[in-house]
């Protein structure tokens, strides 16, 4: 077999973007206005990153401070009250700031033209608007801990939150509605550029899954999003003006905003899985070189999660006093959501199945990402069975669990993503050998941090509380210093991979040896991206095992 | 002719065009589901108060807006034909039937402002002040009270809706006048019509929601 077609390529040699080399989108317009004016997609990636790597740190040292605080069993680091407000920045700042836009923001922007042969997306104007957007909540939220912080949870659960938290309730709510615009205009780009750029040839059953992943994200943030932002508005109204809405002592009823949040909420955990689960669906097949196991249904396992993701909001409700029915139905439909994940575990396990694997960084982030997503999903089981839900509602069980998913699944993707395509952003190679350290230290950090919390979990400690009996202490010291460890692992990448930028290798265009189309073009990109527009004539995922 | 700039991201301008409108498409499906709290609480307050529930809406005034119904549905007409006009490049038509439109959306404000007004007076608005005239029992005047405050948020978040559809026919007229590029393409007329029926069909929900629930018979 020669190396060209060992090259798999699926555009059209005829067509390739050879000739007539443009700059690429880095080169020229150096100056800072030049960026915050910019309406490319990659630029506005680039923008993305950097802030959303900003507010990651930020809601690490939140982390940070409380796995400190619970080091010892007395509640001696920190007060009660300033406890109440770290985990709530901390969470704030996770899901709204992080988890949420993390992929499709960064990596989305920067890849869906690419990967549907695209020059930019459909409304530039609108993806640059939504980057402000974004900043201006954060702003928003930044202001309102600075100010004196909220001690509500990241859930906002009324009536404490609508009625008695003396803390600054209603400006956070505003930074998250701020939020949640930059959301749905994110989404609703996407959708349309889906719909109406894709190259030539490119059909629907020929899009990376990467695209399908966002594609239905972004179905989600459209459609769920502007249920928050009411929800919150009205949280807001009976704040301001102690109309009973929610509160039962004025006639409202606290059940009504559980409901109304968790239907924007729970899809909401799908927003940050199921990008993550198109960037393994990515790197996976790539570095075992063998096309993806099942791709259709890959794609329609993807639909499902985000259609059944929409049923299951009862879950989070089962001890809050909602009918024993409608426990019984939402316990059956979270169950049913664990199928289109299990086909996605068992499509990339299989996809491995004789692969020639490749262990490269990318790899390794991808196959814990696997690895964690299957322990967080895993788990996930035990707290849909409503008996069960019983006894661990509300205890660090459940907090491991979603970190297994949140943290474990997307940040684990996201930087699997990042270090993937990379060498296409920056046009500069890392070091391997640190990226592969950096994930082993990660994914060790990570469990000895989290797993500990499933046992504590399991014996009844509940969750939020700054204090807690003595016999708990042990695998409270282990996850601290789990702790630890993955704070070392994440500070790693950001020394090699800003090393990479002044002194890595020149990338070529395809350095790993993909099939997406993304690849087809220079690293990094000319600013329209290709300079002919890409014919596809080949299926996607057509990996070839590698010569010896 | 005043056909629109092509974006360089686009390869021609029917392309351009569908994704425009595809795109205001998408934003209105999540502009619906921006009303969704209210519609679900009015559900759970139905469902759990249906008596106050009626008892609230008898408090509306059915005749303004009935009218207000009517002012609306004609305002849509005239978008409608001034989409039409759009599209024939009558640019000129398509202005004075923008500017009826916003005058009918004007006209819709300012008895929705009159109507709050009244409902304010009769201490209808939630809170410290609420007071409704005939009913003692705290569960129903908590009933009734939920009612109002779900009519306020929606009618308020209609007529802001409104005011954005107002402005946005205003724009178009002071800028229709150009031709493209300084002016906008003749799609524009239909993508602010779109948006314009969207109010119209929100309103055609809140209308018998809040106004006519349990008035039959009465």
């Amino acid at each position: 077999m020669t190396s060209a077609q060992n090259d798999a390529s699926i555009v059209d040699e005829g067509t390739a973007p050879h000739e007539r080399r443009e700059p690429s989108y880095l080169a020229g317009g150096y100056r800072l206005i030049d960026w915050l004016t910019t309406r490319d997609h990659k630029r506005i990636a680039v923008l993305y990153a950097i802030s959303i790597t900003f507010f990651f740190f930020l809601g690490g040292v939140a982390a940070a401070l409380i796995r400190l605080e619970l080091a010892t069993p007395q509640g001696d680091l920190v007060s009660d009250d300033t406890y109440n407000k770290l985990f709530t920045a901390h969470g704030i700042i996770m899901v709204w700031l992080f988890l949420i836009p993390s992929i499709p923001a960064v990596l989305g922007n920067f890849l869906m033209p690419l990967m549907i042969g695209a020059r930019d997306l459909a409304f530039p104007r609108l993806n640059l608007a939504s980057w402000y957007l974004y900043m201006a909540g954060g702003a928003i939220v930044l202001w309102a801990l600075l100010a004196g912080g909220v001690d509500t949870g990241w859930t906002f659960y009324t009536p404490f939150s609508s009625m008695f938290s003396n803390s600054h309730v209603v400006a956070a709510l505003s930074g998250v509605l701020v939020l949640g615009f930059s959301s749905i205009l994110t989404g609703l780009n996407f959708i349309v550029s889906v719909h109406t750029l894709r190259a030539r040839g490119l059909s629907w059953f020929r899009l990376p899954l990467f695209v399908w992943a966002n594609y239905a994200t972004s179905l989600i943030l459209v459609l769920a999003t502007p249920v928050l932002a009411m929800t919150l508005v009205l949280v807001a109204i009976e704040r301001l003006f102690q109309v009973g809405i929610f509160d039962p002592a004025l006639g409202g009823d606290p059940l009504l905003f559980q409901h109304l949040f968790w239907f924007y909420s729970h899809p909401a955990v799908y927003i940050m899985v199921l990008p993550a689960m198109g960037v393994a669906s990515e790197i996976i097949p790539c570095f075992a070189r063998r096309p993806v196991f099942g791709y259709r249904f890959m794609a329609y396992a993807i639909l499902a999660i985000a259609v059944i993701g929409f049923l299951v909001w009862g879950h989070h409700m089962f001890v809050s006093g909602q009918s024993m029915y409608a426990g019984m139905v939402f316990s059956l439909l979270s169950f049913l959501v664990a199928i289109p994940s299990a086909i996605k575990v068992f499509n990339w396990t299989a996809t491995l199945y004789k692969g020639s694997i490749r262990f490269s960084a990318p790899m390794l982030y991808a196959l814990g990402f696997v690895g964690l997503f299957t322990i967080g999903g895993l788990t996930g089981l035990f707290l849909a069975s409503l008996a069960l839900d019983v006894h661990l509602s509300d205890t660090y069980f459940v907090v491991a669990h979603f970190h297994y998913i949140m943290v474990g699944g997307s940040v684990m993707a996201y930087l699997g993503g990042i270090h993937f395509w990379w060498p296409k952003v920056t046009g500069r190679m890392y070091s391997d050998t640190w990226g592969k350290i950096a994930a082993l230290v990660i994914f060790a950090g990570f469990n000895l941090t989290f797993f500990p919390q499933y046992l504590l979990g399991y014996a009844g400690m509940p969750r939020r509380y700054h204090s807690y009996p003595g016999e708990f202490q042990l695998l409270h010291v282990l996850s601290s210093a789990g702790a630890v460890i993955l704070a070392v692992g994440y500070l790693m990448p950001l020394g090699y991979l800003a090393w990479s930028l002044r002194y890595g290798a020149r990338a070529t265009p395809n350095p790993w040896r993909a099939t997406g189309l993304e690849w087809q073009t220079d690293s990094p990109p000319p600013e329209h991206n290709f300079a002919i527009a890409p014919v596809v004539v080949r299926e996607p995922y057509a990996y070839t095992p590698e010569g010896p | 002719m005043s056909a629109p700039v092509l974006e360089p991201q686009f390869a021609s301008h029917a392309q351009q065009d569908f994704a425009r409108s595809f795109g205001m498409w998408v934003f209105l499906a999540s502009e619906l589901l921006f009303f969704g709290p209210l519609l679900f609480g009015y559900l759970y307050l139905r469902m759990h108060a249906p008596h106050a529930t009626g008892m609230a809406s008898r408090h509306t005034d059915m005749l303004l807006g009935t009218v207000n119904t009517a002012v609306l549905l004609t305002s849509s007409f005239c978008m409608a034909l001034a989409g039409h006009a759009a599209q024939g490049n009558d640019r000129r038509r398509a202005t004075r039937l923008l500017a009826l439109t916003a005058a009918l959306g004007v006209v819709f404000l300012a008895i929705k402002g009159f109507e709050w007004h009244q409902e304010f007076d009769e201490h209808l608005f939630p809170g410290v002040g609420f007071h409704p005239a005939d009913a003692t029992d705290p569960a129903t005047v908590h009933g009734i009270e939920l009612f109002f405050l779900l009519y306020f948020a929606a009618t308020a978040l209609h007529a802001l809706h409104l005011t954005i559809g107002v402005s946005a026919c205003v724009w178009l007229m002071l800028v229709l006048r150009h031709p493209p590029p300084r002016g906008p393409g003749n799609e524009a007329v239909e993508l602010a019509g779109l948006y314009w029926h969207f109010v119209d069909v929100v309103w055609i929900f809140l209308y018998p929601l809040l106004y006519l629930t349990a008035r039959s018979g009465g």
